[in-house]
């Protein structure tokens, strides 16, 4: 045994591993916002009916709101179990950077909700009868938003994760950070619809998302030290 | 060791205030000096190593604390709280129920915020130098910190690793075997019983190389024989330098009295 400095990126894939092998034990973290997914995007055609021509039309809002709503669902498991058992505190108490701890355990989140929504997301598109020329809109908001979603949102869990009945105050705080997110995203696979250049609103997205990447983390390790206090 | 503490009667709900709106600012002094830490990491090192070799020449007490004030909801817990910890040492910090006793380690452990007051290890601000602090600080709270997704060994595994020890699973074994979990290594954690659970969160301590051990209840649902090589294992971790401050209500039987050290926490709320 020996006493050892990790480096950065060790230190990234223990606490990525041991977030994944958690989650591939207790899979209704995978499998419910997943679910969740499904359902709310195949309700809509039998509730608005299956006229293709409307359909198209909502479909992209439709696809982004339920990723955001599922996203929503799943943020709470990001950090409420590691502060039930202790394990966030030991954490805190590592002599390891928490932002390196921070950005693994949202990596894992998004790993663990956002990818398969992507997977998925181009079969549901059929089912709405998504404009041909938009799926490739759709795959690259989708890979570059639900990242900003699960990075932002982690800063609303480390918020409240010490507050008893914190789901409602999570909502609120979150939803309006995710508003911009899903402007750019719907407006850039409508246009994509049009078959005009999207990568305007590509490119807002991608600012969100390398802003939150490098910001974020910050934010929650300072949040998370106050909810431990 | 030298230990002072009084506790105040009662302060006026004005003086309270005033206070809060001065620790108000204080947070954002302590977020903006955090903020920086994170991005120029370099600078603080180089800080902290000058002041510790300034301090090396007359052995600075392990860990220490002066004038420690802790309000919760309101009630005032302990007041002018002034402490020195040396290598060697073992505290127990006693008191009822609500006394503040958990605070006392948390905020010795640097996990909350004192309302007054600072605590240093080696005589250097534990919020300046944390990186240096932590590698030499084994916490365990009332909260095991085991994940009941993980098997034993996993557990365990993560723990010493994330804490900056690398080590071989026939070690991780070794170590299982010492804390009196054999045949359980590879059973999830959520399938073990509560003193089993705790003790996987101990069996870190058979491998630390921390020199500062703050234990909250740490027999809490461990039978008599481990309790008894746990005190051994206090014995010899004090025997090396190092100090273990924890609270039990239990007396620790293997120790004269005149070794252990005994903070009391007397309840005198608002």
């Amino acid at each position: 045994m020996s006493v050892a400095n990790l480096s950065y990126r060790a230190v990234f894939a223990l606490v990525l591993k041991r977030d994944l092998t958690i989650a591939m034990r207790h899979k209704d973290d995978i499998i419910n916002p997943l679910l969740f997914f499904v359902i709310v995007v195949t309700l809509f055609p039998l509730g608005i009916g299956p006229e293709a021509q409307t359909l198209s039309r909502i479909a992209p809002g439709i696809i982004w709101v339920a990723a955001l709503l599922s996203t929503l669902l799943s943020l709470d498991r990001l950090f409420k179990s590691d502060h039930v058992d202790g394990s966030l505190e030991q954490m805190l108490l590592s002599p390891q950077p928490v932002f390196i701890l921070v950005l693994a355990k949202i990596v894992a989140h998004w790993l663990i909700t956002g990818l398969p929504l992507i997977l998925i997301a181009p079969l549901l598109a059929v089912l709405l009868h998504l404009n041909e020329q938009s799926y490739g809109a759709l795959i690259l908001t989708l890979l570059l938003g639900t990242p900003v979603l699960s990075l932002l949102g982690a800063i609303g869990v480390a918020l409240t994760v010490g507050i008893k009945k914190g789901g409602v105050l999570l909502s609120l705080l979150v939803l309006p950070l995710y508003i911009p997110v899903l402007i750019f995203a719907t407006s850039a696979i409508d246009t994509a619809a049009l078959g005009l250049p999207y990568s305007g609103q590509l490119a807002i997205i991608a600012a969100l998302f390398f802003g939150s990447l490098t910001l974020a983390p910050f934010a929650v390790g300072a949040a998370l030290k106050v909810s431990t206090n | 060791m030298i230990l002072r503490y009084r506790i105040i009667r009662s302060k006026s709900k004005n003086d309270l205030h005033q206070n809060k709106a001065n620790r108000v600012r204080l947070d954002f002094v302590r977020y903006f000096q955090y903020v920086k830490e994170c991005i120029f990491p370099l600078s603080a090192n180089l800080a902290a190593s000058e002041t510790d070799s300034l301090a090396a020449e007359n052995q600075p007490a392990l860990l220490s604390a002066t004038n420690l004030t802790c309000i919760r909801e309101e009630r005032l817990l302990f007041d002018q709280l002034t402490l020195e910890i040396n290598a060697g040492d073992i505290v127990q910090i006693e008191g009822p129920n609500g006394s503040g006793k958990t605070s006392l380690l948390r905020i010795l452990a640097g996990l909350s915020q004192p309302y007054n007051g600072d605590v240093f290890y080696k005589n250097q601000l534990i919020t300046q130098s944390r990186e240096e602090f932590h590698q030499n600080l084994l916490y365990l709270g009332h909260l095991a910190g085991v994940k009941d997704e993980m098997t034993a060994q996993e557990n365990l595994n993560f723990n010493l690793t994330l804490h900056g020890l690398s080590i071989h699973s026939s070690e991780l074994e070794e170590t299982l075997t010492l804390a009196n979990l054999t045949g359980f290594e590879d059973s999830l954690a959520s399938h073990l019983s509560a003193g089993q659970h705790r003790r996987i969160a101990l069996a870190r301590l058979y491998k630390s190389t921390a020199d500062i051990w703050i234990l909250d209840e740490p027999f809490t649902a461990i039978d008599k024989q481990g309790v008894n090589s746990l005190e051994q294992l206090f014995k010899a971790h004090i025997k090396q330098g190092g100090c273990v401050i924890l609270t039990t209500h239990q007396d620790l039987l293997t120790f004269s009295p005149s070794q252990v050290k005994k903070i009391t926490l007397d309840y005198i709320g608002e």
